[in-house]
């Protein structure tokens, strides 16, 4: 029935695991995966709880449509108070590992308290068992994941699991599932990590029950067609990845380079979704070695690399030889354009290691290029980063602080608090390129002025994957919109908001909004779940799942000061490309957003608006 | 025509979407545990390889049944479980060198590709033309035709 109306909770302190109702109500009023598991974190902790504290939730959810045959219904989200941010924290992942979840019976797992010792959560049907981890604390991710499958002679298992950078406090550490995809964001690993847990391993052999199984199969079906025919989802992606923006982003002026001190990388094209596909110079070989789907996606945007053997990053280590996942947009901007790098395979190595011991390659490439910029100004010394040269382009440095990062060593350390406490502690916090404490993604908001309101009404701090207006302001989609100017950016960002808040309360991807509108969306979960799934209701839904986190961060603290910009965005202009002269004009979009969205001038939610959402 | 599903596992993307349909169409649940074929991800080499019954003509599983619960489909050329004669002792997920039928336990039979009474699902609902169905005498003919291709036309003109 899209729910399984069943959910684990799971007590980490008392050792327990026990089976009960979802709360059909709440599922009614929220969807799923992020909605409904804001709700029940929203319920159940105090929104000042410390994130790392035993007092904090930890929530794996899955939505409706995870695990069913709609196109890229196999995502999950983890939900939590956020260690990076101190506000609400949901990092969406693929892979199979949600799929499995669901297939298992269960619609979502409620962890609580903080366990003695380290364990892992097995999760086998109806049977959920907590095991000891002794030996698994220390391992990586990649460790991990064959490890847990061999001891439970089972290789159909999934498992999501922290590495070494959530078992030591990476306040961005993520969480990796199927050993590449990642619940990346906000530093839910950290929180997992600090509950002495180490992973949750699942096998599921129930399957999945739409309500309406034709009707679902006939919605389901004319989807997949549409991103079939559409020339994003259809070509774009499933070729380039993600990676098919770096040459555009460049061009329009908008690709953040060395720590947003410029616009475009003369770079970008060396390290961009083209140049996987080239041949290396060294061994006649591309990078990208193929394309990969998640679970019951049609697009396939995944990237699947090879490091060069000869690179002086993995000569000395066969290990580093296999395939695995390669860069997407993101990282390689932050890994590469921010921190002034150009080195493909490098890059590639970084991204492994992200994935190896889990840590968000956004935040930690973005804190990298900030402490290239204090050390570069002398703010940082050789004495400081234990005689690491930091300068930007280096791929030493890069590289080597990746390691540290990973294993939580020397200047690693300082690195994995992110760049909002780096720049703090160096004297120069105007230099940290955050909003709530966490780093950009790869989107200049002086080139594209949707962003910059994006980035600073974001619930989870500056994130793209919120309301991703580049859509329209770049690539048209559902309507071209002119990105250099403010004028009816914030209702295309409220909208984009609620939207996307239903997408991903849905078990659905995002990606499939440059090819579905609501009304593609909408008929595949009326025919999942039981209820009024139209247009309208899901719209409603998507606005109050935004006003809930928005009551979760003001609640944690939060207030209007916070929904900002750092000053280089709002005051030094872009040197190059078609912005060039141009800052984000935040304030004049800030005061009509709030109007729209029914908040006062101080952005708290009016009590006609919490009425009429039933909040 | 006798048709054959033909596998290119380079086109394959792991999404799974064939375990879905098949366990759909055979059992009525979407359920990858009870798909008849399966998609194997070999990370490390960075590819997705579904397998499934190739239907071989004096079929292991077909000989090895003692109680003669496995049919030849004349129309399709698929072997066929017959359930009811089918008693479980599971001699045939011995016999079968790929591995490729195998014990249902909470039906008490074997399972195993049927075709789909030759409309075979999983091909419908591959995204990628990972999976084919295709002439049974000429599953080779999209590889030649690449290979007469890389012959003739990719070869420095006279």
């Amino acid at each position: 029935m899209g729910w399984h109306g069943k959910i684990l909770r799971v007590d980490l302190s008392k050792g327990t695991c026990k089976a009960e109702d979802l709360n059909q109500e709440w599922a009614r009023n929220y969807l799923g995966q992020r909605g409904l598991a804001t709700k029940y974190l929203c319920e159940e902790t105090d929104p000042k709880v410390d994130p790392l504290s035993p007092d904090n939730k930890l929530i794996f959810a899955t939505g409706p449509l995870t695990g069913s045959m709609a196109s890229t219904g196999g995502r999950y989200s983890v939900i939590t108070k956020g260690p990076l941010t101190n506000c609400i924290a949901c990092s969406n992942s693929g892979g199979y590992w949600g799929a499995e979840l669901k297939f298992a019976g269960w619609d979502m797992v409620i962890l609580e308290g903080k366990s003695k010792k380290p364990v892992y959560l097995f999760i086998s049907d109806d049977e959920a068992t907590l095991m000891p981890a002794d030996d698994l604390w220390g391992k990586s991710v990649w460790e991990t994941e064959p490890t847990i499958k061999a001891r439970l002679q089972d290789p159909q298992i999934r498992v999501t699991s922290i590495g070494r950078a959530g078992e030591n406090g990476v306040l961005y550490a993520g969480i990796i599932n199927d050993l590449h995809r990642a619940a990346g964001r906000s530093g839910v690993g950290a929180v997992m990590g600090s509950k002495n847990l180490k992973a949750i391993a699942v096998r599921g052999t129930k399957g999945d029950k739409p309500h309406d199984p034709k009707a679902f199969m006939e919605a389901t079906v004319a989807g997949k067609k549409v991103l079939a025919e559409n020339a994003v989802t259809g070509q774009g992606l499933p070729t380039y990845g993600t990676q098919v923006l770096m040459n555009v982003i460049n061009e329009i002026g908008a690709m953040p380079t060395r720590n947003w001190r410029e616009v475009q990388f003369d770079g970008a094209a060396a390290i961009s979704g083209e140049a996987m596909h080239e041949p290396r110079k060294s061994d006649g070989k591309a990078n990208l070695v193929t394309n990969q789907a998640c679970f019951g996606c049609t697009i396939a945007c995944g990237r699947i690399s090879k490091i060069d053997e000869e690179h002086f990053t993995v000569k000395t280590k066969p290990e580093y030889w296999h395939a695995s996942g390669g860069v997407e947009y993101e990282a390689a901007w932050a890994l590469g354009s921010d921190t002034g790098i150009d080195d493909l395979e490098a890059l590639t190595y970084a991204n492994y290691l992200c994935n190896e011991d889990g840590f968000d390659p956004i935040s930690f490439g973005a804190t990298v290029a900030a402490a290239m910029e204090l050390y570069e100004m002398g703010a940082i010394t050789d004495k400081d980063t234990g005689g690491i040269e930091l300068k930007f382009g280096s791929v030493e440095a890069l590289t080597t602080l990746t390691e540290l990062t990973a294993k939580g060593e020397g200047f690693g350390k300082e690195i994995g608090l992110g760049s909002k406490r780096l720049c703090e502690k160096y004297g120069h916090p105007d230099l940290s390129m955050t909003v709530k404490g966490q780093e950009f993604p790869a989107y200049d908001a002086r080139g594209i002025q949707g962003m910059g309101l994006t980035y600073a009404t974001s619930n989870r701090g500056a994130c793209h994957l919120r309301s991703y207006t580049v859509a329209s302001e770049v690539m048209g989609i559902p309507e071209k919109t002119d990105p250099l100017v403010t004028d009816g950016k914030a209702g295309l960002v409220m909208a984009f908001q609620d939207a996307t808040a239903v997408v991903d309360s849905s078990g659905l991807c995002v990606f499939v909004t440059f090819a579905w509108s609501m009304e593609d969306i909408a008929p595949q979960i009326q025919a999942a779940c039981e209820g009024d799934w139209s247009v309208e209701n899901l719209l409603l839904t998507g606005e109050r799942i935004w006003n809930l986190e928005r009551k979760y961060n003001l609640s944690a603290g939060m207030t209007a000061k916070d929904d900002t910009l750092p000053k280089r965005l709002l005051k030094e202009a872009a040197k190059t490309g078609p912005a060039k002269g141009k800052v984000n004009d935040l304030g004049k979009m800030l005061p009509e957003y709030y109007e729209l969205r029914g908040w006062t001038t101080e952005g708290v939610p009016t009590n006609e608006t919490l009425d009429r959402l039933a909040l | 025509m006798i048709r054959a599903l033909q596998i290119e596992p380079v086109k394959c993307t792991g999404c799974l979407q064939c375990e879905m349909a098949c366990s759909y169409e055979k059992e009525g649940v979407f359920n990858p545990a009870k798909s008849r074929i399966k998609v194997f991800n070999f990370h490390e080499e960075g590819r997705m390889v579904p397998y499934t019954c190739t239907q071989c003509a004096e079929a292991w599983c077909l000989h090895a049944c003692p109680v003669d619960a496995i049919r030849l489909d004349a129309e399709t050329g698929a072997k066929i479980v017959v359930d009811v004669l089918c008693v479980g002792c599971k001699v045939c997920t011995i016999a079968c060198p790929f591995g490729t039928i195998n014990y249902n336990a909470s039906a008490g039979v074997v399972v195993k590709c049927d075709l789909c009474d030759g409309d075979p699902e999983c091909a419908k609902a591959c995204p990628t033309e990972a999976i084919t169905y295709v002439d049974a005498d000429w599953t080779g003919l999209e590889r030649m035709r690449d290979w007469a291709d890389k012959t003739a036309n990719e070869q420095p003109q006279a």
